[in-house]
């Protein structure tokens, strides 16, 4: 069960629209390697694992993922308050406008909508973790690139706390997959699915 | 003392029901009535989660009180059979 808490995990406060930028940012929200991708990833995943730290683990970080998905998503409401039709037509956010308006939906940069093809939960422990800590790289890899092409400092410094939590998560999710080897036995040494070849994975 | 089973009942029980009433005050803020059943209904679901947190762990990570283990990370989750 989940319940809301009416605050932003980290502060956004941005002075300059900037349409153009919001349209590279809201892929966080609904690009291949954002926000909304992870937290259902963990989410959809953690049924199949064994183990209670990393059950714990993938809630958790699960959790803080739907924090991300409202930050990224303040940043792209902010960044295009108060457009007039001429800044919405010269930035090119026209594309997006003549669907949603100025409205949040979950789409990546190029303009495809948000996919639960972008992310697996194949119900083998070892494959999930391996999964969730190349994810979290893909989306450092991606806030590398969005701070590489913002000069606000509004924008970047949100978006810098962003970046430092998938290295967080990282950290956490090599510990999990550490756990998860840790857990099988030593007749398991090819690293059979401890979450359903039960013989091999008997203490 | 309630077991484990049946405080946890119990928490079900108000948490749905403080949160239905969440739902009619979203459109109804200043309705007196269903704030005042807002309010007894807080002060009781308040007890069960103290009694449920103090003696059989936490449901919310912050909720854990031990200065030695994280029970927050110790089996049963919610979703496995009988322990919801």
């Amino acid at each position: 069960m989940w319940s809301y808490e009416k605050k932003l995990q980290y502060p956004v406060n941005i002075k300059n629209p900037n349409p153009r930028l919001a349209q590279l940012i809201i892929t966080q929200l609904g690009g291949p390697d954002g926000e909304t991708g992870a937290a259902m990833r963990y989410l959809s995943q953690r049924y199949s694992m064994p183990y209670g730290k990393v059950k714990a683990t993938l809630t958790d970080i699960a959790t803080e993922e739907l924090g991300h998905m409202e930050m990224i998503s303040a940043i792209v409401y902010q960044l295009t308050r108060n457009l007039s039709i001429e800044q919405i037509k010269e930035s090119g956010f026209d594309k997006y406008f003549v669907d949603h308006t100025t409205g949040i939906y979950p789409i990546a940069a190029s303009g495809m909508p948000f996919s639960a093809a972008t992310f697996q939960s194949t119900g083998d422990v070892i494959t999930d973790l391996t999964e969730d800590l190349a994810a979290e790289q893909k989306a450092r890899t991606t806030y590398d690139n969005i701070l590489r092409l913002v000069d606000d400092n509004d924008v970047k410094d949100p978006i810098r706390f962003l970046r430092q939590r998938e290295l967080v998560h990282f950290q956490r999710f090599g510990e999990g997959l550490r756990i998860a080897q840790d857990n099988l036995n030593s007749k398991n040494f090819y690293a059979f699915n401890p979450a359903f070849d039960k013989i091999s994975s008997k203490k | 003392m309630m077991s484990a089973c049946n405080l946890m009942k119990a928490i079900q029980m108000y948490d749905f029901y403080l949160y239905d009433l969440n739902l009619f005050l979203d459109t109804h803020p200043n309705d007196r009535n269903a704030l005042a059943r807002f309010n007894e209904i807080k002060e009781r679901r308040k007890k069960a989660y103290e009694a449920y947190t103090k003696n059989y762990g936490p449901i919310t990570a912050v909720q854990n009180n031990s200065d030695e283990h994280f029970y927050w990370t110790d089996d049963p989750w919610p979703w496995e059979r009988g322990a919801n």
